[in-house]
């Protein structure tokens, strides 16, 4: 259950940059999730609800931009989408393969009063 | 009181105006919606604050020239016992500290201070992983010495401790025959985070159904850097190799 953990973050991330700008309320946050972050998105909606009661953030909207994978070939330098980690090269079935993107994980903007 | 470069003045005497755009002393009142919806950029990665500290912590550690393993697997694989089998080996020729995570209970700790190295317990209570935080307080308290050895044993989890970052040179994960051969590709980011596997509880293959090639190719296919020690820590089995690998990897 390490989205509790996430949610405690963006929630003291926001809160810090709430208190720098001197806005009231966040109104929604903008966030960027890839696909192979390893975050459960309801999971993380859900502690994000219990995190940031009693906060300046309390009530804000989770805006997710949900990042697909994509990999790399080592061996044949093409590009593919990866759903999960087993990263066979689909055009010469090499394993040396690298995630370049799907890892995203991070705030972008919030939107305040 | 400089009067010169107006260093003096109140924060608003500072304007920002676009040609075209009317001023905002006539007219509105804007004092009034002070407030008004606006867009702030962040850019934050979400995890900044433990990466911070973990690349902090990786410079006391390298500073201090001491070479910090984080020990990852699902609980019961093995790790504690595999841990006391490797310091009982090499104690006579380095200084070694352990960090032990677990939500509760000294056990694991007071296994490891038998063995006769320092050794700090993190509780993390109802936490499921050690963060970089808890890393950097448990480093201090143990008072670790230069040109040493720091095993990190993680909270026994195959899911969390692969997203936290603690400052370690690697993890490696452990796996062990008594748990299912495709576990890699049911649990790949904790596969896909390590850089060494140790297949645990060898001496048990002639009883369980798990193939141990098998086991490789799925872990693999998640991670083609991964480096392999088939061990048993109960028996002692396959430590010569593991042993001269650390070794090499520590000088």
């Amino acid at each position: 259950m390490h989205e509790m953990s996430i949610a405690m973050n963006i929630v003291e991330i926001v809160t810090e940059t709430v208190k720098n700008n001197h806005a009231e309320k966040v109104n929604s946050i903008d966030l960027d999730i890839g696909d192979l972050s390893g975050i459960l998105i309801d999971s993380l909606t859900f502690c994000f609800d219990a995190a940031s009661k009693g906060t300046p953030v309390e009530g804000a909207v989770l805006n997710i931009n949900e990042i697909d994978g994509t990999g790399k070939c080592l061996d044949c330098n093409q590009e593919f989408p990866v759903k999960v980690f087993l990263t066979t090269c689909p055009f010469c079935n090499s394993l040396s393969t690298n995630i370049i993107q799907g890892k995203e994980l991070s705030i972008k903007s919030i939107n305040v009063d | 009181m400089c009067d010169t470069c107006g260093c003096s003045q109140p924060s608003d005497a500072v304007t920002f105006q676009k040609p075209g755009e009317h001023s905002h002393d006539h007219h509105h009142s804007h004092h009034d919606h002070h407030h008004e919806n606006r867009t702030i950029t962040v850019e934050t990665e979400v995890l900044s604050k433990n990466n911070l500290i973990a690349e902090r912590n990786r410079g006391y550690f390298d500073a201090k020239n001491i070479t910090v393993f984080n020990f990852v697997s699902s609980p019961g694989s093995g790790k504690t016992t595999f841990l006391e089998q490797t310091i009982k080996k090499i104690k006579t020729d380095y200084s070694i500290s352990v960090v032990e995570g677990d939500q509760q209970t000294l056990r694991d700790a007071e296994r490891i201070e038998a063995t006769g190295v320092p050794v700090i317990q993190v509780n993390t209570g109802k936490g499921c992983h050690l963060d970089a935080e808890m890393i950097h307080k448990a480093s201090h308290d143990l008072g670790l010495v230069n040109d040493s050895i720091l095993f990190i044993e993680n909270v026994g989890n195959l899911v969390c401790p692969a997203l936290f970052d603690l400052g370690e040179a690697m993890k490696i994960v452990v796996i062990s025959v008594t748990e299912g051969e495709d576990k890699p590709e049911k649990y790949p980011h904790m596969f896909q985070a390590a850089d060494i596997c140790i297949i645990n509880k060898i001496d048990l293959l002639p009883y369980v159904d798990f193939d141990v090639e098998t086991c490789k190719q799925y872990a693999l296919n998640v991670n083609h850097h991964l480096k392999f020690f088939e061990v048993s820590a109960t028996k002692g089995d396959g430590f010569d190799q593991w042993i001269s690998w650390l070794k090499e990897f520590v000088s």
